[in-house]
């Protein structure tokens, strides 16, 4: 099924059971290379539980997602990966993983999947700064010669935590905090700590940036500014970008791809402008009943 | 005005109930507690005796505290929380902060050279030796563990088990191989890691109370082993004749090739008592460096975002794992070190020294110097090791309270009520702002508010 050249992450029967609930029921989805892809649905549907699987957060009950770096041609290595039981295959061209095997840090670390947090999880009593230099920490550690170089005080660790400066201050830029560089992230108004987290997980270096609802709680203008960052990181890093939202209009601007999440189950899937007009959908969101949907839509004068 | 007396007098009778209700219940309270003794008499009989006297000053002592309290105290401090907190520091704070650390490593550099200008070669051992060696030692073994429970937010009660791992390896390997302390050090800071790394493998799944009380009972099992396994440790007994650091293999004896001897010196014990100050001293700034450093590098900033947000952590990539068993091994090597330092010192270990008190003793000097500040671990240790050291020069008091009173035995009350003091004035300990490890234009330093402590 994952023949498309272009595929970074695929979903394959991912089913989340939590004892008698099942929070995600056999869903598939693609996420193409460069896409902005959405996923929707009502409170409650699972999203937040589909994040939790990607990032390794949640051991899924059944199902496998695979992800893949570099040429697409690594997918054709999918069943033999599977067979092995191994978590990833490397070639010369690329690699891919099978993410439900990886622990949530190598997810980040060497699936490179970067994530945010529905509540914003940022170290708040450490500065700007010091948020967006801990998301730098592997390279770091390596430079800093696992402690050993670092606490010695040679000069290539403090080149490479230069660097690591220089790329955080890159990010405050343009998330248009470095004004608070030096500022506790605690203290940071709750639009800015959203901008923030977002640059922190920037920072990892991420192939896949899964947002988990970054526009909650926003007011339009900050809203407006998210969505013109989150294009600017698509376009002009080629990252390609998973994110969550509840409210439609918000991801119908910039979404490439919309995936429709209800009670777990996916009810709608492709391109928003068939999405927007999708009955199931409206009824998910109205909450009544597919065949009432028309008698509603003219209600509601839509 | 009328308004102004009837609030007065409404204030006095709530206070003079309120006095009245406190005096009750004290007495109800201090009555069996105090009011009553059993004594023994001639024919070892027990007999029942009352002390009514002293209970009644007791309640009295209450009552009119208590009324103090609410007519003179409370309004006072309602008074001064009501004020406005000033919003630029005092002129004197940043100069007495910028001089603070340049003058007390010259005076702790100074203090034995103070000690016995002022009291003479022969007075000056006591001074050096309970006030400096024990207090440093406590320092350093505040430091440590404030790797482990001020930066990466663990709480470990059992620290005092790596002090006894230190300990022991040191008086083990010195009596059997005959090693010199130089090599002892780091074998035994390297031993106690290990253990710490052996410990953290399966404790740090489980977080906050459970933990606690995991390395709690840790502690107690090496205890327990050393008490037991009488044939490598001796038991209860101990190991007595631990081998003693030499100055460059020159010993501090009696003998003609003793330290005195070679220095054209005439002997006293305050050569080997300045030289554990220094070498303690040593160490315990090898910590504190260390410790400085390491804030600075990415894995003390993964301790410090970890004690902030775990989940966040592993978000980013960063092994928490690996970053707690670094941060428990960093924290057992330092108490390691401390351990053998204090072999070497007493020449004696038994497992009374390494029991639970110990390592509650370094925790509140950790929590109440504030965690994660190093100035405040260092006062705090100051405070409570030298309080209880001060405690047993205080021999005016027995003329106040009598020739039985023994001022020692008071030790742990006073701790507890400067315990609970420091906690209502400054319940994030004395010291309670966090220093960033890096900026870009200015250093602010991070009120406490914001800081986590940790979750386990
Ligand atoms: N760890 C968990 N344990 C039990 N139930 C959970 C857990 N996580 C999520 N759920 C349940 O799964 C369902 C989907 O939740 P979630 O993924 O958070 O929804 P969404 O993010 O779409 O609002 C909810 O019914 C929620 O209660
Ligand atoms: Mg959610």
């Amino acid at each position: 099924m994952v023949a498309a050249s272009d595929i970074l992450l695929s979903v394959e029967h991912l089913t989340m059971r939590f004892g008698g609930l099942v929070a995600v029921d056999d869903l598939s989805f693609q996420a193409r290379q460069g896409d902005i892809t959405a996923l929707i649905g009502p409170n409650g549907a699972g999203k937040t539980t589909v994040f939790n699987c990607i990032t390794g957060f949640y051991k899924p009950s059944e199902g496998r997602l695979g992800l893949c770096h570099g040429d697409a041609s690594v997918w054709s290595e999918l069943e033999a990966l599977t067979d092995s039981g191994k978590r990833s295959v490397t070639r010369g061209d690329g690699a891919l993983y099978q993410l439900e095997r990886l622990p949530d840090f190598l997810v980040t670390q060497q699936a490179r999947v970067a994530r945010t947090f529905q509540n914003i999880r940022l170290f708040p009593g450490m500065t700007v700064l010091e948020n967006l230099l801990v998301a730098q920490h592997n390279r770091l550690m390596l430079a800093s010669g696992y402690t050993l170089i670092g606490i010695l005080g040679f000069p290539s660790y403090a080149a490479a935590e230069r660097a690591a400066i220089d790329k955080a201050r890159m990010w405050l830029d343009r998330v248009g905090l470095i004004e608070r560089a030096d500022d506790p992230a605690g203290d940071l108004p709750y639009g800015a700590q959203r901008r923030l987290e977002i640059a922190r997980a920037m920072c990892t270096e991420p192939v896949l940036l899964c947002l988990d609802e970054p526009a909650a709680g926003l007011n339009p203008r900050e809203s407006a500014e998210l969505n013109a960052l989150l294009l600017t990181i698509r376009n002009e890093y080629a990252i390609s970008i998973l994110l969550i939202e509840h409210d439609m209009s918000v991801v119908m601007e910039i979404s490439d791809h919309l995936i429709v999440l209800d009670y777990g189950v996916k009810i709608s899937d492709g391109p928003p402008e068939i999405v927007r007009n999708d009955p199931k959908v409206i009824a998910a969101y109205l909450g009544v009943a597919d065949e009432e949907v028309a008698q509603v839509e003219a209600e509601v004068g839509l | 005005m009328q308004a102004g007396s009837q609030d007065r007098r409404v204030e006095l009778t709530r206070a003079l109930r309120d006095a009245g209700v406190t005096a009750l219940l004290a007495f109800g309270l201090f009555l069996p507690l105090i009011g009553f003794e059993t004594q023994q008499n001639i024919r070892n009989e027990l007999i029942l005796t009352t002390r009514l006297p002293l209970l009644f000053t007791i309640v009295a002592i209450v009552g009119v505290g208590r009324l103090v309290y609410s007519l003179a105290l409370d309004p006072w401090l309602k008074q001064r929380t009501m004020r406005p907190p000033q919003a630029t520091p005092s002129a004197w704070r940043a100069p007495v902060a910028k001089w603070f650390i340049p003058f007390s490593i010259g005076f702790v550099i100074a203090y034995p050279i103070i000690v016995v200008a002022i009291k003479g070669l022969g007075g000056a051992v006591k001074w050096v030796d309970n006030f400096g060696i024990q207090i440093l030692i406590y320092v350093m073994l505040g430091w440590g563990l404030n790797i482990v429970v001020g930066l990466a937010g663990l709480l470990d009660l059992g620290y005092v088990a790596f002090y006894a791992v230190g300990a022991y390896s040191y008086a083990l390997l010195a009596k059997t191989f005959g090693f010199s302390f130089w090599i002892l050090l780091p074998l035994a800071g390297l031993l106690s890691s290990f253990w710490g790394i052996l410990l953290g493998f399966p404790v740090l799944r489980l977080r906050g109370d459970y933990l606690a009380i995991v390395t709690l009972a840790f502690g107690e099992i090496i205890r327990i082993v050393l008490i037991n396994w009488v044939d490598l440790t001796n038991g209860y007994a101990g190991i007595s004749g631990i081998p003693r650091p030499t100055f460059f293999g020159i010993s501090f004896n009696a003998n003609d090739d003793g330290f005195a001897a070679v220095f054209g010196l005439e002997f006293s014990p305050i050569y080997r008592t300045i030289f554990l100050y220094y070498l303690i001293l040593a160490l315990a700034f090898l910590t504190a460096f260390v410790t400085v450093r390491l804030r600075r590098l990415p894995v003390g900033r993964a301790w410090e975002a970890l004690r902030e947000d775990e989940i966040a952590c592993r978000s980013l990539g960063i092994n928490t794992t690996n970053t707690k068993l670094t941060a428990f091994a960093m924290g057992a090597m330092f108490a390691g070190f401390a351990g053998s330092f204090f072999a070497a010192r007493q020449g004696f270990v038994s497992p009374e020294s390494f029991t639970f008190l110990e390592s509650a003793t370094i925790l509140s000097i950790v929590v109440l110097g504030g965690m994660g500040s190093q100035i405040g671990v260092a006062i705090a240790a100051i405070v409570m090791i030298g309080g209880t050291e001060i405690m047993r020069e205080l021999d005016f008091l027995k003329q106040i309270f009598g020739s039985a009173f023994d001022p020692t035995q008071y030790r742990m009350l006073l701790f507890g009520f400067a315990m609970v003091l420091i906690m209502i004035w400054k319940p994030r300990g004395l010291i309670s702002s966090r220093d960033p490890s890096v900026f870009l234009k200015e250093r602010k330093s991070i009120s406490s508010d914001l800081v986590k402590e940790g979750h386990g």
